[in-house]
């Protein structure tokens, strides 16, 4: 089913808050290990006690440090998994049909059965969110959690995928962008929400809420109650004390 | 073209079973998810948060998140061993574990029975202490602590010396109303979860978040407004922030006249009462009552205290208090440079303070009664809070800018008021409430009562009538007298010099010593297999239990292999570090919820075990059995004091009971099926003003915190510490050695000092700050087994500043020679912008040696990964006088690691860092594919 | 990109042998019999030899058949179509001009014209990708075309379409390095947009996500040196292009100086197409700070 919907139902996403996110990498575990036993086959890891363990994570959380010219410089955590992008290359481009977008809520999978490992898709999604398992030889994804959001055997309240319910900060948040009345889509019009790579023409789904301008504390200076220097402590004591009748 | 058909359904596990992390000391609640495998036993197959728990109301950080990984790893010790090579070689047998406890009882009965000293028990990151401290009690030996003193003991200690609480499981902001939260020296924490909900809660309210802490990661990052201080610095910014608000009259008057003891009088006689609180004919302080300028009693109904007051030539803390901090020695101007922040945001950050403490202040419609027996209709509230951590306790003068901290909370009305820092209970708990060091033996006797306490003045140190020190590590003494959680990095160096005695068995559980946790990793190593001219060990008998193949296990004679953490039964008790909230009393269990597939024992079990088999009063029957089947049987059937045991929820027979009852057999089962925990949430009238709340010291009473009711004054003045001072200007039967005299006298100021760390000694030659930082996802030495954290975590770099990396002209890859006046690393760096100018730092603990955890020797953690602790030492070098003093904060001793100092030099590429240590040879087999 | 053997041999192997097909198929080489035997079966060799090694990548190649299923939309499943039509359509040809049967020659040119659609599909799998902003162009297909016309006149001594392939193609690389080396640029992505936060200011990589290699880093970023890529581009284009016209020109005539310019300048291919993906930049290197 490559090619894309027309349109779908709803446009399931993650607004990601780059204000709040601490960069603790909670989201990545959580990710891994709902998704070691989830959807398709496990994540493999490579060598995990060798020299140069590699396994596959739907989501990694990188850091940057960013220099203004006016201010101090701060560190950005910044977690990268699939965007569920409209208009999704990695789609289009699998020669299988194992990659497609959902109709009903937009979700971008990989059916592992019909998935032949060709690596074509990673190459065509401009953002690193498909890793190939060296194991399974399958193209691994961020499923935004399909086997959990509808899960019936989940209480409610857990219908939401792992790395959003384990986030402690809160940053990850979950919902449906075509609703403008939605949790998601209200953040991400406050915060000015933004779209990776624009210029790739992808049309991504999640957003980033950019983090909130920085060191702009303004209070000025407090007022002295009175000239110490000139009145000595013990008119500072008097009008001090004064104060509370 | 059809979508493939998706089981959207599809089922979760066979069973989920509530128990408790152990990841770290945060403690969150956890479901485990089980699975029945091929063979038909339960797998763990996934874990996640338990939303019903109070700690982690279902969030997890990345540690817990991957805790699966922790239960499976390959480093997992299976069997007891007996060493059999050299001590440190790492050459062991495996033996049974009747032999194992054989050994082990033949090593200690004969010192307990003869000299119970000999044996000194250390339990690192121990979360039973009450429970291994009244064993060791039991046994009759005074050398008993956990980690803390090498940890944060500044940070509890100032707490309790000033409030009565500190942070953590002390205490926590009011996450729910604060606007404006303030961080020192803030990484990561023990209450991860619960810090990272509240700043998330934070920026969903917008409220300002500031961070002051050299280096801009983490928490620091997503603070609004940074303060890059300069280390060990902090004490002179806050009593900076201090000066400003009294220089404007920011101050909360009333809260200070009415909750502290700023209104006491201080003796200004000359003498050996001098400095100390005047007391009238019934010992008891009073203060000046401002409608009739009379003594009046400090806790009288109706009483307004007078902070100006001077009486018969005595004036009121307040008074010494504003004299000194108005001070232009605290002015911003003045202390600017030497904090590295300019003093305009000095002054911009006092004002913000002061605009929401007092412009944006709350009132809750909540009626209550104090202790004077005054009503109040509302609850007024400051929405400004703290938080601090290592940043400022782990220097040495930590104590006193820890108190510097709470002081600013107190002048700002803040603590224990609604927006601001809350209690959990059992605290509040003031120092009176606390038990005083026991430490006098008797051969074959149990101790007459627990180790660790809060000295008062000279009289309760532990010291031997000839004066020298009663425990192994000299907690309690000159050098150091808070030392509340003793000083367990100073164990290994003083048994080995033989100084203050000799040992016999160092009994060690769950610390890497050899490693990451002590301050000389080279040093102790070489202590550790030092051997006499006899050829015997300077250290004779080394026990230690691990669950894993940490480094230290190569030092030990004879190892006892611990479960993990859900394999076993535990207990996080009332009695020992609770899980409490502000609003509910809170405690908690662990179970074993999958069965070892290892020879392996619980260490609590074990230790029951040996204490029978010892004959150890309180946990052998009179017959000589065994009083208690195993850890769980004591948790439940333990009465610490009438009707206390160690878990306060579903007390007496029925089980309906809360914190007093007799014990109740099926109280583990009502545990598990609550979640594995319990709480007793506080009324609503005593939510806030715990301290002096009626209505809460009445439910304290009730829930087996206190046994009367315990208000009392927040102390700006210290008492305990002017009486310190007092015997160092020569007063008193107690008397410092001359050589102490001077660093008493600075040191035990009653009022908040600050004074440079003695790092600062170095400053010449060695102008860079050299700091660790907790990574999130890593815990210590051990989360490197973990074969998803390594991946993310496997090497660390010395940042550094952009100054210091042109200057250096540093280049992407390449090493540093770093030197420290003790010791020498060569490691790769890595550049920083957002970090103190003169500062570089690390990830704490990720180098590991070859060998350990059962990585492979290319590990990039045993190649390019690296420890600052080469570069510290648990001992200053010499100074002028010939005596050598720890490197730790005279107060409390507690171990300053971030008073570090170091210079860099350029080493260009290379592909290790140094020092490499032989490989320690396996006691597990090295890790291949994952579980 | 990874400048992997498989994808490499896949392309330069499979291009040489449609592009040689497509010369004996168009009936321009004038064989038959057992020779026109052996160079059929060189170039089948060629062809499918370069597809099988493309299938030395995937990670289920037993699912491979499934790659056929999706050539609406998809480059490398057409590519597939067109690969496996080509080679059926030209084994009449190659059947008639070993035994001799003489069809009609308006399907060998028929199916001439395939062999350049099969080597037009190849390149597209690479030019399609928006990610890859190098190959992102027109210039590709161009190149992988003129290559294999090349190739497969020299293998088909076609000495006049030779000299001007030869030609072309150096036109043609040159100009596909130069407009390549300013695609990036062109398309605008940089750490910024990739992460939206360019406009805070200065951005670098603080730490990366996981301090263990993965995938995505192993996959997409490759870096060479620039002054490394330089010498490939003088050596590839000497051999690609210098010395077979060099030996063509100044060398003895006859086929082993053409096996001799082929070889040289399947090495120039290969050379060639090693830089085509080890220089090749995928816009994910910008969240890891590496181009
Ligand atoms: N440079 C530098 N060094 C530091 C610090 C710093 O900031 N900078 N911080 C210091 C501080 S505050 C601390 S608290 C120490 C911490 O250092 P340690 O107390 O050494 O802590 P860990 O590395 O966690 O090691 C504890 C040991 O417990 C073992 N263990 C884990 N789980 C279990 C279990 O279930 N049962 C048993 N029996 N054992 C178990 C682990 O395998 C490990 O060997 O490090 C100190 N070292
Ligand atoms: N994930 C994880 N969590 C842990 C642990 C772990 O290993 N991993 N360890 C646990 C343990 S044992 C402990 S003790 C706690 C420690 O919790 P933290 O105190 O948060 O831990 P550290 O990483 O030691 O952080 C010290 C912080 O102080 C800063 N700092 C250093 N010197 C100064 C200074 O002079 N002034 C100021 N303002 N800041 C300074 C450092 O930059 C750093 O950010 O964490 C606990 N929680
Ligand atoms: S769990 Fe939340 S705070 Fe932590 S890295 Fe992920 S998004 Fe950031
Ligand atoms: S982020 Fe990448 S994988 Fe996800 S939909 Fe977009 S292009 Fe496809
Ligand atoms: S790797 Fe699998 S999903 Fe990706 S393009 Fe190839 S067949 Fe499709
Ligand atoms: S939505 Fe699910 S699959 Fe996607 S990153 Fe989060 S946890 Fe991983
Ligand atoms: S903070 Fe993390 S490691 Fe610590 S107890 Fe909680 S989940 Fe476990
Ligand atoms: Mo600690």
């Amino acid at each position: 089913m490559t090619t894309l919907p027309q349109s779908t139902a709803k446009k399931l996403g993650l607004a990601i808050d780059l204000d709040t996110c601490v960069g603790c990498n909670a989201c990545v575990t959580a990710c891994k290990g709902w998704n070691d036993q989830g959807y398709g086959a496990p994540l493999s890891d490579q060598n995990p006690y060798g020299a140069d363990p590699s396994g596959t994570f739907l989501n990694r959380v990188h850091s940057y440090q960013i220099t203004p010219l006016d201010a101090a410089p701060i560190i950005v955590n910044m977690p990268r998994s699939c965007l569920h992008c409209d208009d999704a290359p990695c789609v289009t481009v699998c020669p299988t049909g194992a990659s497609y977008k959902r109709i009903e809520d937009g979700i971008v999978l990989v059916n592992e059965d019909a998935c032949i490992g060709c690596g074509l898709c990673a190459w065509a999604c401009p953002y690193g969110a498909r890793e190939m398992d060296a194991a399974a030889g399958v193209m691994k994804k961020c499923t935004l959690c399909v086997d959990r959001i509808y899960n019936e055997n989940l209480p409610e309240e857990d219908r939401e995928p792992a790395c959003v319910r384990t986030c402690p900060t809160g940053a990850r948040h979950f919902g449906d962008f075509a609703d403008p009345d939605s949790k998601v889509s209200r953040l991400s019009a406050e915060r000015g929400g933004i779209d990776l790579m624009p210029e790739l023409g992808t049309r991504p789904v999640n957003r980033y809420l950019p983090p909130r301008k920085k060191d702009v504390m303004q209070a000025s200076p407090l007022a002295p109650l009175l000239d110490i220097k000139a009145s000595g402590f013990a008119g500072w004591l008097d009008k001090m004390l004064g104060k509370i009748g | 073209m059809s979508q493939p058909a998706l089981d959207l359904s599809p089922p979760v596990s066979d069973e989920i079973r509530k128990t408790t992390c152990y990841m770290c000391a945060c403690r969150c609640g956890i479901n485990v998810h089980l699975k029945s495998g091929p063979d038909g036993k339960d797998r763990v197959s996934y874990i996640e948060g338990n939303r019903d728990h109070p700690v982690n109301k279902g969030v997890l950080c990345a540690k817990g998140a991957s805790g699966i990984m922790q239960v499976t790893a390959p480093s997992r010790l299976r069997t007891p061993l007996k060493r059999v090579g050299p001590r440190g070689s790492g050459a062991f047998e495996a033996i049974s574990w009747d032999e194992a406890l054989d050994i082990a009882v033949s090593w200690m009965k004969p010192l307990r029975e003869t000299a119970p000293e000999k044996l000194a028990f250390f339990t690192g990151r121990d979360q039973s202490q009450s429970f291994t401290g009244w064993w060791a009690q039991q046994f009759g030996t005074p050398n008993y602590a956990a980690h803390g003193g090498f940890c944060s003991v500044n940070m509890a200690a100032g707490g309790i010396y000033t409030l009565g609480g500190a942070f953590w499981e002390f205490g926590q902001p009011d996450w729910d109303r604060t606007k404006l939260f303030v961080m020192f020296g803030v990484a990561e924490d023990h209450d991860s979860n619960p810090i990272k909900i509240g700043l998330g809660k934070l920026k969903e309210r917008g409220a300002r978040v500031v961070g002051v802490n050299p280096i801009r990661t983490g928490y620091n990052a997503v603070a609004d407004d940074w303060f890059g201080i300069t280390p060990g610095t902090d004490g002179l910014l806050i009593l900076s922030l201090i000066h400003c608000l009294l220089v404007a009259g920011k101050i909360d008057l009333a809260y200070l006249a009415r909750f502290t003891n700023a209104a006491l009088l201080v003796n200004a006689a000359e003498g050996p009462e001098n400095g100390l609180i005047l007391k009238n004919a019934e010992s008891q302080p009073f203060v000046i009552d401002k409608r009739t300028g009379q003594p009046a009693p400090w806790d009288g109904q109706g009483v307004q205290p007078d902070l100006g007051a001077v009486w018969l030539g005595h004036r009121t803390v307040f008074q010494h208090m504003a004299e000194r901090y108005l001070s232009q020695d605290y002015a911003p101007e003045t202390v600017a440079d030497r904090c590295g922040i300019p003093a305009l945001r000095i002054h911009t950050l006092a004002a913000e303070l002061a605009r929401v403490a007092f412009d944006e202040a709350i009132e809750l419609a909540q009626p209550w009664t104090d202790f004077r027996g005054d009503h109040h209709e509302t609850m007024t509230g400051r929405p400004v809070s703290f938080h601090a951590m290592r940043g400022i306790s782990a220097h040495s003068n930590g104590f006193q800018t820890a108190r510097a901290l709470h002081l600013l909370q107190i002048v700002l009305g803040t603590v224990e008021v609604p927006g601001g820092y809350r209690f959990k209970p059992p605290y509040p708990k003031p120092v009176e409430a606390h038990p005083t060091p026991h430490f006098v033996t008797a051969p074959g006797k149990p101790l007459s009562g627990p180790h660790l306490g809060y000295v008062r003045g000279p009289e309760q140190l532990a010291l031997l009538p000839d004066g020298t020190p009663a425990r192994i590590d000299k907690a309690f003494t000159w050098e150091n007298p808070f030392s509340a959680h003793g000083m367990m990095h100073m164990v290994i160096p003083n048994a080995h010099a033989g100084d203050p005695y000799r040992i016999d068995t160092l009994f060690l559980y769950m610390a890497n010593m050899a490693w990451n946790s002590s301050m000389n990793t080279a040093q102790v190593m070489a202590m550790l297999t030092d051997q006499g001219e006899d050829g015997a060990y300077i250290i004779p008998r080394i026990i230690y239990s691990d669950a894993y193949a940490s480094e230290m296990v190569a030092y030990a004679d004879l190892i006892l292999p611990d479960t993990t953490f859900l394999e076993r039964h535990d207990c996080i008790s009332l009695l020992d570090r609770p899980i409490s909230e502000p609003g509910a009393a809170g405690d908690s269990i662990r179970w074993p919820v999958v069965e070892p597939d290892r020879d392996v024992r619980g260490f609590q079990s074990v230790l029951l075990d040996l204490g029978v088999r010892l004959g150890l009063p309180g946990m052998t029957t009179p017959e000589g059995g065994a009083k208690f089947r195993d850890y769980a049987d004591y948790i439940v059937n333990h009465i610490r004091r009438p009707g206390v045991g160690p878990l306060m929820g579903f007390r007496g027979a029925d089980g309906d009971q809360t914190g007093r009852g007799d014990a109740n057999p099926d109280q583990m089962q009502a545990y598990i099926d609550n979640g594995g925990f319990f709480q007793a949430h506080v009324p609503q009238e005593a939510l806030f003003y715990k301290p002096w709340n009626k209505a809460y010291q009445d439910w304290a009473v009730a829930t087996s915190f206190y046994e009367s009711p315990q208000p009392y004054l927040f102390n700006i003045w210290s008492e305990p510490m002017r009486r310190f001072q007092l015997a160092a200007e020569g007063h008193g039967f107690l008397q410092p050695p001359d050589h102490l005299r001077d660093q008493i006298k600075r040191a035990m100021d009653p009022l908040p000092v600050w004074y440079p760390p003695f790092g600062a000694a170095a400053e010449a030659d060695y102008p860079l700050h050299a700091l660790t930082q907790r990574p999130m996802d890593m815990y210590h030495s051990w989360g490197t087994q973990n074969a998803w954290l390594r991946q993310i975590r496997g090497k660390n770099f010395l940042y550094v500043p952009t100054k210091v990396w042109q200057a250096h002209g540093f280049e992407e890859g390449d090493y540093a020679r770093v030197t420290s006046p003790n010791g020498q690393i060569t490691v790769p760096v890595a550049h920083m912008a957002a970090l103190n100018s003169e500062t570089v730092w690390t990830w704490n603990a990720i180098g590991k040696r070859k060998g350990a955890w059962a990585l492979d020797d290319a590990a990039a953690e045993a190649n390019e990964g690296f420890l600052l602790n080469h570069l510290i030492s648990e001992l200053l070098p010499a100074k002028g006088d010939g005596h050598r003093y720890s490197n730790s904060d005279p107060v409390t001793g507690q171990a300053a690691w971030f008073d570090l100092r170091v210079r860099l030099e350029r080493v260009g590429k290379r592909d290790h860092a140094e020092p490499q240590f032989p490989p320690v040879s396996r006691v597990v087999p090295k890790g291949e594919g994952r579980a | 990109m990874n400048p992997a053997p498989s994808v490499i041999l896949f392309t330069t192997m499979s291009g040489l042998g449609f592009g040689f097909m497509a010369f004996l198929s168009a009936g321009l080489v004038g064989v038959s019999g057992l020779h026109a035997f052996f160079l059929w079966v060189a170039g089948y060799a060629l062809a499918v030899g370069g597809l099988l090694f493309s299938t030395f990548h995937l990670g289920n190649p037993q699912r491979a058949l499934k790659a056929f299923s999706q050539w609406r939309s998809s480059w490398l499943s057409r590519e597939g179509w067109a690969a496996v039509l080509t080679l059926f359509a030209l084994a009449p040809m190659a059947l008639s001009q070993w035994l001799g049967f003489d069809w009609p020659r308006l399907w060998g040119i028929a199916a001439a014209l395939m062999c350049g659609v099969t080597i037009f599909t190849t390149s597209m799998i690479y030019a399609q990708l928006k990610t890859i902003p190098r190959w992102n162009h027109w210039i590709t297909p161009v190149m992988f075309l003129t290559y294999s016309l090349t190739g497969g006149a020299i293998f088909a001594s076609q000495r006049p379409v030779i000299m001007i392939s030869l030609g072309a193609l150096a036109v043609v690389q040159a100009m596909a390095w130069s407009m390549g080396d300013k695609r990036f640029a062109a398309l605008g992505a940089s750490m910024g947009s990739a992460t939206g936060l360019g406009a805070l200011g200065e951005i670098r990589v603080f730490e990366q996500p996981h301090t263990s290699p993965n995938y995505l880093m192993r996959e997409m970023i490759y870096v060479v040196a620039r002054k490394h890529a330089e010498k490939l581009r003088v050596i590839a284009l000497m051999l690609a292009v210098l010395v077979p016209l060099m030996l063509l020109t100044f060398g003895p005539r006859g086929p082993a100086t053409l096996m001799a310019a082929l070889v040289v300048h399947f090495i120039g291919a290969l050379t060639s197409r090693w830089l085509f993906f080890a220089e090749a930049e995928h816009v994910v290197g910008l969240y890891y700070g590496k181009r």
